[in-house]
């Protein structure tokens, strides 16, 4: 009798082992990431802003930190590259490339590292996690001193092989469409030259 | 003098429906979330410009006379004031969106604001997490199915479309607060959101710097975040197509 229900318990967990194998498998099926892991890592990514705003420390350090924690959690390469687009990215060398990823982040992390600052002062909370085509949308919540609170939308994607930010929405406005909008019309005043666009960059934001 | 008020008030109103039945005729085109429909491009620009030395010689140097963010308290209160003021204007329009959840929030502040908050000064509802919920009549013509129209720089007022102009308008003339206020309270009321937006101008002052001053091309930047900022309002929230796949360009 007590044979029998191991025997029974060891078979169904053999087969149950046996489909998760095969469905983590089978060809062309990544395994994709869940709601849970990209509201884990906008959680992370709010932590940290939040700490680096109630340190107080001196602006040009945070500033820093902003961008180690854009680095850490976005994906800088995806987001510099979909910025500049495809023209401007071809025709780059790749030490080009490299440089103008670099100058980008540090550039992004002062913009929105400011705003950030002087903006919020309060708190950033998560509320609200939501499916999309194109990962994972995570909603957030930043106070204002005597305003209506206003919305960050995070977007969450793993197309890179691992969860990351790829892109943040402000009240509705798009960082990626605004930088696109700012970084191809600096491109645009330089006739195409990147290495200027690189150098300007640099001292921007 | 009373009838002849009727009588101009009646010319207003079907001036009104005529105008909004031309436009309503004249932009009937998609609206896409990215999509920018900037015709008068040229003209825009020109006011852009006219709007930005307003702000280079008048808004930025008297808000920065008050100082970094704002006034504090003081400014605080002017804005809760000119806030609760708009508020009827709101619920006529949340009524006329059918947003009934919206009107009765609304409602339910400013009752609160006008009467626990000192006539609108203070912000009661606010800490209890009761804020205001938009409503313009720009929404309501989105709501009613009128499309965006073509992407307008108004002077002194900046970014707007041909249904958010129109909108205003209407909004000046259907508010039950400006219908009921004499001449002087009606000047009043105007220095009023002057003020705030002197207010605004110095709460802000980074965020506007940076869009005015330190973009390539401020005029694209300012229409940009209009339009996205103003979609995702009306739509209330983003649309699984506003969202683009970063990945799919390469």
């Amino acid at each position: 009798m007590i044979s029998e229900t191991n025997l029974d318990r060891r078979s169904l967990v053999a087969t149950a082992t046996a489909f998760a194998l095969g469905a983590f498998l089978w060809p062309g099926r990544a395994r994709a990431m869940t709601v849970g892991e990209a509201r884990a890592l906008i959680q992370r990514l709010v932590d940290e802003i939040n700490s680096v705003i109630a340190s107080g420390r001196p602006e040009a350090q945070m500033l820093r930190e902003f961008e180690a924690i854009l680095v850490r959690h976005g994906d800088m390469p995806a987001i510099a590259r979909s910025v500049l687009g495809a023209e401007g990215w071809n025709g780059a060398s790749a030490a080009q490339q490299r440089a103008y990823i670099e100058a980008f982040s540090g550039y992004l992390a002062r913009k929105y590292g400011r705003r950030f600052r002087e903006f919020i002062g309060a708190e950033i909370r998560v509320t609200n996690t939501r499916e999309v085509s194109a990962g994972v949308l995570i909603g957030s919540v930043a106070n204002l001193r005597g305003r209506a609170p206003f919305e960050v939308e995070w977007l969450v994607s793993d197309r890179s092989g691992r969860p990351r930010m790829v892109n943040l929405f402000i009240e509705g406005i798009n960082m990626l469409a605004t930088e696109r909008t700012e970084v191809r019309a600096m491109l645009d005043n330089r006739r195409g030259n990147i290495e200027q666009l690189i150098t300007d960059l640099r001292g921007r934001g | 003098m009373h009838s002849r008020r009727g009588n101009f008030g009646r010319t207003c109103r079907a001036l009104l429906v005529a105008a909004i039945t031309l436009v309503v005729a004249a932009c009937a085109q998609p609206d896409g979330f990215d999509t920018i429909n900037d015709p008068h491009e040229v003209q825009n620009r020109e006011v852009h410009a006219f709007n930005l030395s307003l702000d280079q010689r008048v808004l930025r140097p008297v808000a920065g006379t008050l100082g970094e963010g704002g006034t504090g308290p003081v400014g605080d209160g002017i804005s809760n004031f000119a806030s609760n003021l708009a508020l009827p204007r709101a619920i006529v329009n949340n009524l006329l969106q059918f947003q009934l959840v919206d009107a009765m929030a609304n409602t339910l502040r400013f009752s609160l604001n006008t009467t626990a908050g000192f006539g609108g000064l203070l912000d009661p509802a606010g800490a209890w997490g009761l804020h205001k919920r938009p409503g313009d009549f720009g929404g309501t013509l989105a709501a009613w199915g009128m499309a965006e129209g073509a992407y307008l720089e108004l002077p002194f007022l900046g970014p707007s479309t041909e249904r958010d102009a129109l909108g205003m308008m209407v909004d000046l003339a259907i508010d039950p607060l400006n219908t009921l206020m004499a001449p002087r309270e009606r000047a009043g009321s105007l220095a009023l959101s002057v003020i705030d937006r002197v207010e605004d101008r110095s709460r802000f002052a980074g965020l506007v710097d940076s869009l005015l001053y330190e973009s390539e091309d401020s005029y694209a930047q300012a229409r940009l975040f209009y339009l996205q900022n103003r979609r995702r309002a009306l739509q209330r929230g983003l649309a699984d197509d506003d969202i683009e796949d970063i990945y799919d360009d390469f």
